[in-house]
């Protein structure tokens, strides 16, 4: 069980289930230093700290990549599957369906995602499965030493030179278009939008989709490249400025309530997106695609929360499953009597 | 059953004919697939099982939704042969197309029953013809046009029933039953049996020397094929994750697990005890059954041939993280897409070897339905004691065909669900390395995702690992995995269904089958007894891997047919890889590859051949 530390004045600081920040951490990162891949570890530990959901109820999965390695360097008090390329959601499918009880949280990146992957994300989209999906967002192909992948943008240029000449998918788009409910992206440099970002993805119940850009340093990280450092500082325009208090923290107001979105998260929490651009309304499936394909023409990198749901039902909803985890449902429960085969038989005969 | 002057001009008929050929006959009903034929095949078939003689039915169908033609046979036999013969004795032809074709298969003395325009006496004059004019009685019968094609099947019910002599009172009950409740739908349906059957009784003289007579051979018997009898395997297994993909002919596996699971696995409130996902490929699918087989579920799913290629990197990464699952497959002809339609036993390297790197999975091989079902179980059981992807190997004869059987016997052992520590255990033991052997059985001890202790998580990854789940490039710990792997594998030979002896006599000669084969195998050791006085051994391999028993059979015996319904000799192949140097010169093959079910006449002719017999 959880391993509260003594609560004394020196002690470290203990979220409200009475754990340290040291029990979310994980193994020591064996990627590259500056990899934004790290800084959304950071940010996925502060966030699941902060949120108080015990590291036992966290089922972190992964596809292949440098993004699918990272779980690794995050809570290792989590139980985690780092399985095959561009699979991760279906072996998340499988693991929530034997136990709906717990948190899936998937990390996955744009390769893994957007190529390889593209069929399940597509399929995972739709399901509304709850479950945290992270693409770690570099556009390139990093473990394989530099290629493009199917997020790049036009013309951005690989270090070697050579130029992308296919458009790129954005994987926002697609998940608002397919049925995810919780649809945002934002940047691995910016700390408080993704934490409070991530906060809410763990309040909500369906499928989050958070495409994290998450500047390549090796590959992908000069002067051409539209996933660097640079080109986001200077063409990130967010949409929304996302504040997040969680249901047992004391709900202050100190946005100026004209220019506020509220949303009712199913746990009781809220997420206050004030606006940036002028009538968002992040319930609105059409106008957050038309608002994505503009910013495109534009030469915009838009973060913020573009779409949120939290009516519509999840898979497990759908399924109509029982409330305890199908893996440990007792034998009497899920093996029939001898009283329904005698009557199976007597039927065939 | 006819009386008066009619009967006694049958008599007649007779006595002037060949002897009585009583219950051993195949009638093979020639028709369009689409047409509603099913039903009708169905009640002739069952009609004949409730007259107590032993039945089969196969289906020969198109990979086509309507239009192309199909063929039904029913094997009625005394002897209880329930394989596929080669030759059908009685065709019942209702497809124009093929009516000549199949006219002119039928052996010399054979009875033809035909739509009357079809005019087939101009084809053989040493048939026994019984014109019927299907489409006029049809008519008359049924005003609504759009019901005629599927009535018109029952009037051929009625037909040969009264030319075979069946009991219309039994035909009636399978009517009734095979139309439970609907009195209207009964009514149409067996007053064509029966108009049927009167236009026979008033119109021929019995020619031909076919009969149906009751026997007592069927009592306490089910009928149902192996896709259903699978499915009611994993239910009764207690699977809680089914994860698919449509291919014939694995889908009605899933048809009758869905079935079962929607009747049975409801809770009172009316909540599901199970979830069946239909996925967007196999690949999906089988990951699904991964990660809920990773999250502690009982879960599976079914496929066929190009099913099983897709799944094989998953198969792999199954393997070598050690997570429990099952995999139908229900085989059909391969390579690539194939006959979808048509069966084969061609999945046994594929399953038996599925992915890169060295791989192999347990393989368990029902031979029918009575195992299907059994295995349908059991190989949960297996799956999650050895943690390991496990297959259940059968084919589309076997999977959508009919057959007759022993009642199935409920589970006498409780669901063993494997090695997995509680939080309890976890607290009492200070911690555990999730791949390491600790009993020497070579499976280690596994957590599932929620066990509430600090020290209960592990990270399950397809990459190179040490006994602790820790990343490795370390040439001893990624050895000492495989090594155990490969040790683990050694311990499923005692796990996996023991072969079954069927004969072992003092014979030098000795024949090694699995799954379906074995009907037609049976058949056919009885003809070489019969034929050429010689009683031969016979083993049926149940499952990979190969049990010691499977080992001795060999050694006991100078020369070893294996009999297979493939190409490549694949179960030869897997045994020679598995026996000594010294043993494998003994095998010798016999096999079958032409998409349709094995018969006995080829077995027999084929050893006697290579015997110089």
């Amino acid at each position: 069980m959880a391993t509260a530390t003594a609560s004394g004045a020196k002690g470290p600081k203990l979220n409200h289930i009475g754990l340290p920040i040291v029990d979310y951490r994980g193994g020591r990162s064996t990627l590259c230093a500056g990899c934004g891949h790290n800084a959304i570890s950071e940010r996925i530990i502060d966030a699941m700290f902060e949120m108080g959901v015990e590291p036992e109820r966290v089922m972190k999965m992964s596809g292949i990549g440098c993004s699918s390695k990272s779980p690794a360097y995050f809570m290792n008090r989590s139980f985690s599957f780092n399985s095959v390329h561009g699979r991760m959601p279906s072996v998340t499918t499988g693991a929530v369906l034997a136990n709906s009880t717990m948190t899936a949280l998937g990390v996955s990146g744009d390769g893994d995602t957007a190529s390889i992957g593209m069929g399940q994300f597509v399929h995972l989209m739709r399901r509304n499965l709850p479950m945290i999906y992270i693409i770690e967002d570099n556009g390139v192909y990093g473990l394989t030493k530099g290629q493009f992948s199917a997020t790049a943008d036009l013309g951005s240029k690989l270090k070697t030179g050579v130029i992308n000449d296919l458009p790129p998918i954005d994987t926002c788009a697609l998940a608002i278009q397919l049925g995810a409910t919780f649809v945002g992206r934002s940047f691995s440099g910016d700390k408080k939008q993704l934490l409070s970002m991530l906060k809410a993805a763990i309040a909500h119940k369906g499928t989050v989709m958070l495409d994290v850009i998450s500047p390549c340093v090796t590959f992908n990280d000069h002067e051409g490249s539209t996933k660097s450092y640079k080109f986001l500082q200077d063409h990130d325009e967010p949409i929304n400025e996302i504040g997040f208090v969680a249901s047992f923290d004391d709900i202050e107001v100190d946005y100026d309530s004209g220019q506020v979105y509220d949303v009712e998260m199913h746990d009781g929490s809220q997420l206050r997106l004030r606006k940036l651009l002028e009538d968002y309304d992040p319930t609105d499936k059409a106008n957050a695609v038309r608002t994505l394909m503009e910013a495109h023409e534009k030469d915009e990198v838009l973060t913020g929360v573009f779409y949120i749901n939290t009516q519509k039902p999840t898979f497990i909803d759908q399924l109509n499953l029982v409330d305890e985890p199908l893996a440990t449902l007792p034998e009497s429960v899920t093996r029939p009597p001898k009283s329904t085969l005698e009557a199976l038989m007597a039927n065939l005969q | 059953m006819a009386t008066g002057n009619l009967a006694l001009g049958q008599e007649q008929g007779e006595s002037s004919a060949r002897p009585r050929i009583v219950n051993d006959f195949t009638i093979n009903v020639a028709t369009v697939n689409g047409s509603g034929s099913q039903s009708a095949n169905s009640v002739l078939l069952k009609s004949i099982f409730g007259m107590g003689v032993p039945v089969s039915g196969k289906n020969l169908f198109p990979s086509n939704i309507a239009g192309l033609p199909t063929w039904f046979t029913i094997r009625a036999s005394k002897d209880g042969y329930v394989a596929r013969k080669r030759e059908s004795d009685v065709l019942v032809a209702l497809n124009a197309e093929t009516a000549r074709e199949d006219m002119l298969s039928l052996p010399t003395g054979g009875v033809a029953i035909y739509e009357e325009n079809f005019n087939l006496k101009q084809y053989r004059d040493d048939v026994v013809c019984y014109p019927v004019p299907f489409d006029k009685l049809t008519a008359a019968l049924c005003p609504e046009a759009k019901l005629r094609k599927l009535v018109k099947n029952m009037v051929y019910v009625g037909v040969v029933a009264q030319l075979l002599h069946l009991d219309l009172k039994v035909v009636e009950k399978c009517v009734q039953k095979q139309f439970a409740k609907k009195q209207k739908v009964f009514d149409l349906n067996f007053g064509a049996v029966e108009t049927g059957f009167e236009y026979a009784r008033t119109n021929f003289t019995k020619q031909d020397p076919y009969f149906i007579e009751q026997m007592s051979q069927t009592e306490g018997k089910i009928i149902i094929d192996g896709n259903a009898a699978c499915g009611m395997g994993a239910v009764f297994a207690g699977v809680t994750v089914v994860a698919w993909y449509p291919i014939t002919p694995s889908t009605s596996l899933i048809e009758a697990t869905t079935d079962l699971l929607k009747k049975f696995r409801v809770t009172p409130e009316g909540k599901a005890t199970f979830a069946v996902v239909q996925a967007e490929d196999e690949l999906a699918a089988i990951g699904m059954v991964l990660g809920a087989g990773w999250a502690g579920a009982r879960s599976m799913t079914s496929t066929s041939g190009p099913g099983i290629s897709l799944m094989a990197e998953f198969t792999g990464l199954g393997y070598y993280a050690e997570i429990p699952g099952v995999i139908f497959d229900v085989q059909r002809t391969g390579p690539s897409t194939g006959m979808p339609t048509r069966t084969q036993q061609a999945d046994l390297l594929s399953t038996a070897l599925l992915s890169h790197g060295d791989t192999k999975h347990p393989v368990l091989m029902p031979g029918n339905v009575k195992e299907c079902f059994e295995f349908g179980y059991a190989a949960f059981d297996v799956a999650e004691r050895l943690q390991t992807p496990v297959f259940v190997l059968t084919d589309l004869d076997l999977g959508m065909n009919n057959w007759m059987s022993e009642q199935f016997a409920y589970p006498e052992k409780p669901l063993d669900r494997g090695k997995v520590l509680t939080a309890e255990e976890i607290e009492k033991l200070g911690g555990f390395a999730r791949y390491r052997d600790v009993d020497g059985d070579a499976i280690g001890w596994r957590t599932l995702p929620g066990t509430m202790h600090p020290k209960a998580a592990y990270f399950t990854r397809g990459s190179g690992h040490n006994d602790a789940a820790g990343y490795t490039e370390r040439p001893e710990e990624y050895v000492a995995v495989m090594d155990r792997l490969a040790r683990k594998f050694e311990y499923a030979r005692t796990l996996v269904p023991a072969p079954l002896t069927y004969r072992n006599g003092k014979s030098k000669i000795g024949f090694l089958a699995f799954g379906s084969t074995d009907f037609a195998l049976r058949e056919s050791l009885d003809q070489i007894e019969n034929e050429h006085g010689l009683s031969v051994d016979y083993m049926r391999i149940r499952a990979v891997p190969f049990a010691q028993e499977i080992h001795d059979f060999v050694a006991s015996h100078e020369r070893v047919y294996v009999v297979e319904q493939n190409r490549d000799a694949q179960l030869a192949s897997l045994l020679k890889l598995d026996l000594p140097a010294d043993q494998v010169v003994k095998l010798r093959s016999i096999l079958h590859y032409n998409g349709l079910p094995i018969d006995a006449r080829t077995i027999t002719d084929e050893f006697a051949t290579k015997e110089g017999l």
